[in-house]
């Protein structure tokens, strides 16, 4: 009895004795949610106006004004389409992969902090979990790959599960500068201490506070972040694993409708995910660029978006105007490349942390 | 019943039922599918007893990369299940002896901590319930365990090297891709102008 109290009191809010004394946790959840998927759906419109704008094209603009509707026009055609299931595929499989992909994708956004306290669950352990969840979104394509029995899936989700695992090696590695750096692994305490200490502080200027921000003294890694962040989210030049010229569409061949949906949606999630990453780790997290009264002032779950924004049109900017990789090379400058770089920076950053007795002791700069 | 113990049940129920999954189920990729199913729930019991660290390098170890290996190899490899449990009742009392020992050294751990509460602080390390257990783990291996942490380390290492080593075969005759020559490739290495006399070609 005390068992269901307590749940439905944490999950629904529903005061059994005298009032609740918090908002349910699904309803934070839900709204949470909502607000990721229409972000979602105006990064995918995003991704495709800045791809047609680089070509010179108009790119989606007949559903509602400029096209803005155009997502959720696609969400509707996918929904009313009939799912196809291949006769020879494994069934149970085939379906539990897009499921896999985008629930995974999504789950992983529960630890992000939007604003200071915003995190639904704010866990000692962030970073690891993201990492951890991260590394799982491959089994999706696995899946996918070989229960659809098919030899173009089959052949992408192979590339897919050496690409994924390689280049994961080398996020992991930028991760731990990172937290030497804090000597922490909770994502508030990585956003709080870009905020407390860095360049602009050592340089005496503390008002610029975009100075503080790790992507300065990080710099190396802040770019490898960012290229294995490509790699591990399968997006161009990366997108090896959907390489139409030569797979078709990889391990999505043999998806239709809802589906196919799932999959899309997963990977739009998963790419937003390695945005708000390198926002947190990189950017500064909710703060504000200057610390004005008046910067300060704006909202930091704006600021926050606005950075992921920003990442993301970095993300869609490489899309329109890089090649995609070939497969030996990507692998090449994988492990014979950003490993070593990575490792090296490693060592680098943590002696000059012991040496100097620099970096975040919580709190005090 | 409190929230926690609900989740204990949960997790080691379907830990317990996707084990005997992996044993059962007559394709080997489900097999290895279950098993990654056995891990994540593992990996929730651990949370569960308060071991967030190792819960998730579990998750990042050995289900993002051990198993994704194992999947892998058995997607490739078309083995017929069928004709290789034709042997399994040859094996069994040695598969029986090998789990019960295991089985009788798990109670013999849990039981000491049930029946004598006293042990954990008789343990060489007494565990110091104040700090979360990553800086715990990083205080014990790296001050007290620093050279058998490091020598396992190396013995990684080695192995990987070895590994790599017997699988790398150079061959004659075959061309490689030299980045390095590529891109130090000068326009006066690459081209050479010649003067053609029309009518006689090169």
């Amino acid at each position: 009895m005390d068992f269901i109290v307590s749940a439905l009191d944490y999950l629904l809010g529903i005061p059994v004795f005298g009032w609740g004394d918090q908002i349910g946790f699904v309803y934070k959840g839900l709204l949470f949610l909502v607000a990721l998927l229409i972000l979602t759906a105006y990064i995918l419109l995003a991704d495709r106006k800045i791809w047609a704008a680089v070509q010179v094209r108009r790119g989606p603009n007949v559903v509602g004004p400029f096209g803005l509707l155009q997502s959720f026009a696609d969400l509707l055609k996918f929904v009313f389409k009939e799912p196809v299931i291949p006769a020879s595929s494994d069934k149970v499989v085939f379906l539990l992969a897009p499921l896999v992909t985008s629930v995974l994708a999504l789950s992983a956004w529960v630890v992000i902090p939007i604003d200071a306290g915003w995190a639904l669950a704010d866990i000692n352990v962030g970073v690891l979990y993201i990492f951890a969840i991260s590394s799982l979104g491959v089994y999706g394509i696995i899946m996918a790959g070989w229960s659809s029995n098919s030899k173009y899936a089959f052949l992408g989700a192979l590339r897919s599960a050496a690409q994924m695992v390689s280049y994961e090696v080398s996020i992991g590695f930028v991760i731990i500068t990172v937290l030497l750096v804090v000597g922490s692994l909770n994502l508030t305490d990585i956003v709080v201490a870009q905020q407390q200490m860095g360049l602009a502080y050592a340089l005496g200027v503390p008002w610029l506070s975009f100075l503080n921000w790790f992507w300065l003294p990080l710099f190396p890694m802040f770019v490898i972040f960012f290229i294995s962040a490509l790699a591990e989210t399968n997006r161009p030049p990366f997108d090896l694993v959907e390489a139409e010229s030569e797979l078709v569409a990889g391990f999505m061949v043999e998806y239709s409708s809802t589906p196919y949906l799932l999959f899309m949606l997963g990977e739009y999630v998963a790419i937003q995910l390695m945005c708000a990453m390198t926002t947190i780790l990189f950017l500064g997290g909710w703060a504000s660029p200057i610390d004005t009264p008046l910067l300060n002032w704006v909202p930091g779950s704006i600021w926050f978006v606005l950075k992921l924004c920003l990442v993301f049109f970095m993300f869609a900017m490489v899309k329109a105007f890089v090649p995609r990789y070939r497969y030996d090379q990507l692998m090449r400058i994988g492990w014979k490349v950003f490993l070593p770089i990575s490792l090296v920076m490693v060592i680098a950053v943590a002696a000059i942390l012991q040496f100097t007795g620099w970096g975040w002791h919580g709190g005090a700069v | 019943m409190t929230l926690p113990l609900f989740f204990f049940y949960i997790f080691s129920a379907i830990a317990v039922a996707s084990a005997l999954m992996v044993i059962a189920s007559r394709n080997p990729v489900h097999s290895v599918l279950f098993l990654i199913l056995t891990f994540v729930n593992a990996a929730g019991l651990f949370m569960l007893a308060g071991a967030e660290f190792l819960a998730l390098i579990l998750i990042v170890v050995y289900v993002g990369a051990v198993a994704v290996l194992f999947l892998f190899v058995t997607m490739m490899l078309d083995v017929d299940f069928a004709s290789l449990k034709q042997g399994m009742l040859q094996y069994a009392p040695i598969g029986v002896v090998v789990g019960a020992i295991m089985l009788i050294e798990l109670l013999l751990v849990g039981g000491s901590y049930v029946l004598a509460p006293e042990v954990a602080s008789q343990a060489v390390v007494p565990i110091d319930a104040g700090i979360d257990n990553t800086r715990a783990l990083g205080q014990l291996l790296y001050t007290r365990y620093v050279f058998l942490f490091q020598g396992a380390g190396a013995v990684l290492l080695v192995a990987m090297i070895g590994a790599i080593v017997l699988t790398l075969r150079h061959k004659s005759g075959v061309k490689r891709q030299d980045i390095f020559k590529q891109s130090n490739r000068t326009r006066a290495q690459a081209t050479e102008l010649v003067k053609v006399k029309s009518g006689q070609g090169l």
